[in-house]
């Protein structure tokens, strides 16, 4: 019995810049590739082959001066200390960054204030809600002042809520300090709210680079245009007016190419008896979850 | 340097209040420490009752080596058990992510993160056992014996530790079928009975493939005063070595690092 091997590439030729201070949110189904990216970015994994330059460092040496400038939040994975509160865990953070007790009482004090987090710090992390876990993760993660955070999934699992309070606290935290941040998540909200500019990779390739509603209009370059009529019509009365959807007695869906939108409507009015007009884009998050579930293009 | 002295004692000091939410698991361990030195005890005087000898050991001899084995149980317990265990763990649950992203020596955190204070009488039983197994051989103590049975103790542990780390080390590829952690104690376990007490195959493989000789019968041959000076630079020469072997294969393994996915 022999074990065969297949080499499986998890991302090929994707290449992209980040300039300081951005915010970049990293789109991907399950298995895109982004936490493989994510990783590299941080040293984590060897490239293969390519380039990864990181504030002038390459990552995968984690030269001790790399490794002060970033941080690594992981929704799914925590490194506080489960039995002790998280306090224990911060000075331990503390004395491993080289941060005197005065400077890390100091931030210790801003960075709950901005979280909100008070007596959770003095309770053990296993007495804690979620969220309140989360939002001491993230002060253990950033009580180095790191300038650039990679955050895969900090939201997953907590309450509407709670994804709103860690939203609003990161987007504050961009602001005050400037720093860069490269976010995955599964929650568009997080993505929209967040992240002025989106990359999407998809079965390991980099598919879109630049503005969520330009993601959009390239996942459904379509509009949809919904029709409701005085009288019944068939279908062939439609030729020639975007591509026809479906036909339910006077009820109409049909699909529109952009530049095409305001002449069929002109038209459409103008052939018809329009009760009711609606033109509609199809919600990202729906086009997205489509992409992901279909697994193709 | 500072820096690493001053995480020691955070590392330290988390590990006791760890365990100090668990007290009864403590006092269970203590117990269970206790036990098994009695175990042992009884095992040595079933070989070398008073009186008789094995391989040219006499009882109270015997019971140094005993002593030196029980202290490096001990240490084993203390430091290296809890330590190198959890690597595998780190590597399957891919929380050896935070640590390689932390500006701090890997291998430093992974050893030296916890300790677990449940192996400290045991330590300090072995060293009344070297020191009153000592005394009935009446063998000839010196400052600078006590200085050279000290520095052998080092190399012992050494070169334990560095056994040990190096098959944990191999959890970064077999994480799903091995656990390292109880694979040393078993040949440590050889290391409680003289090494000339073994035929003479075994007695190389003890000295020099898997130098149990070093951890014991060296340290006590040195505490009776018959350990020449070749075997105790061997000893200190093959600690280095094991010692470095132990580093560049944790950073050759860090390659094939893949952590566990999200």
């Amino acid at each position: 019995m022999r074990r065969r091997h297949r080499d499986v590439s998890a991302v090929r030729d994707v290449s992209f810049t980040i300039a300081p201070g951005e915010m970049v949110g990293f789109l991907g189904a399950n298995g895109a590739g982004k936490t493989t990216t994510l990783k590299m970015l941080c040293g984590l994994i060897y490239p293969s082959s390519g380039r990864v330059v990181i504030a002038g460092y390459q990552p995968q040496q984690r030269h001790p001066d790399f490794l002060r400038r970033i941080t690594l939040v992981m929704g799914q994975k925590q490194q506080l200390l489960w039995d002790l509160p998280p306090m224990d865990s911060l000075r331990v953070n503390a004395a491993v960054y080289g941060i005197s007790d005065r400077d890390a009482n100091r931030r210790i004090a801003e960075l709950s204030d901005l979280l909100e987090l008070g007596e959770e710090l003095t309770r053990p992390v296993r007495k804690l809600s979620l969220g309140q876990r989360m939002k001491a993760e993230l002060l253990a993660a950033l009580l180095h002042q790191p300038e650039v955070l990679f955050l895969d999934e900090p939201t997953l699992g907590l309450d509407v809520n709670a994804q709103a309070k860690v939203r609003q606290f990161l987007a504050d935290y961009n602001r005050r300090t400037g720093a860069t941040v490269l976010l995955t998540s599964h929650y568009m909200a997080d993505i929209t709210a967040l992240c002025p500019r989106v990359l999407l990779i998809h079965q390991g390739h980099l598919f879109h680079d630049g503005p969520l509603d330009r993601l959009a209009s390239r996942l459904a370059p379509e509009r949809h245009v919904r029709l409701e009529l005085d009288e019944p019509v068939v279908a062939e009365a439609f030729a020639g007016l975007g591509r026809l959807d479906s036909l339910h007695d006077r009820e109409v869906n049909l699909r529109v190419k952009p530049q095409e939108l305001t002449a069929v409507v002109a038209q459409l009015l103008d052939r018809f008896a329009v009760r009711d007009l609606e033109v509609n884009d199809p919600p990202i998050d729906q086009l997205i979850g489509d992409l992901f579930r279909q697994g193709r293009l | 340097m500072g820096r690493y002295f001053k995480s020691l004692r955070r590392f330290w000091g988390t590990a006791l209040a760890t365990q100090l939410e668990y007290q009864v698991n403590v006092l269970i361990e203590l117990v269970a420490v206790g036990l098994s030195l009695l175990g042992s005890l009884f095992m040595l005087s079933l070989f070398f009752g008073p009186g008789r000898e094995l391989g040219g050991w006499s009882w109270s001899e015997a019971l140094i080596v005993q002593g030196f084995y029980t202290v490096l149980d001990g240490m084993a317990s203390t430091w290296l058990r809890p330590n190198l265990s959890s690597i595998v763990t780190h590597v399957r649950e891919g929380t050896l992510d935070f640590i390689l992203l932390k500006p701090i020596d890997s291998q430093f955190w992974l050893s030296l993160r916890t300790f677990s204070p449940a192996g400290l009488p045991e330590i300090g039983l072995g060293l009344m056992l070297v020191a009153w197994g000592g005394h009935q051989a009446g063998a000839p103590l010196s400052p600078l014996g006590i200085v050279i049975v000290l520095v052998m103790l080092l190399v012992g542990g050494l070169i334990l530790y560095s056994l040990w780390f190096l098959i944990a080390a191999t959890s970064i590829w077999f994480v799903k079928t091995w656990n390292a952690t109880e694979v040393l104690r078993a040949v440590l376990a050889s290391g409680r009975y003289p090494v000339t007490a073994y035929p003479a195959p075994l007695r190389m493989l003890f000295t020099l493939v898997i130098p149990v000789a070093f951890l014991t019968t060296v340290p006590a041959e040195v505490v009776l005063g018959r350990a020449n000076a070749p075997m105790l630079f061997l000893g200190i020469g093959l600690a280095a070595g094991f010692f470095a072997a132990a580093r560049s294969f944790w950073w050759f393994a860090l390659r094939y690092y893949t952590s566990a996915s999200s």
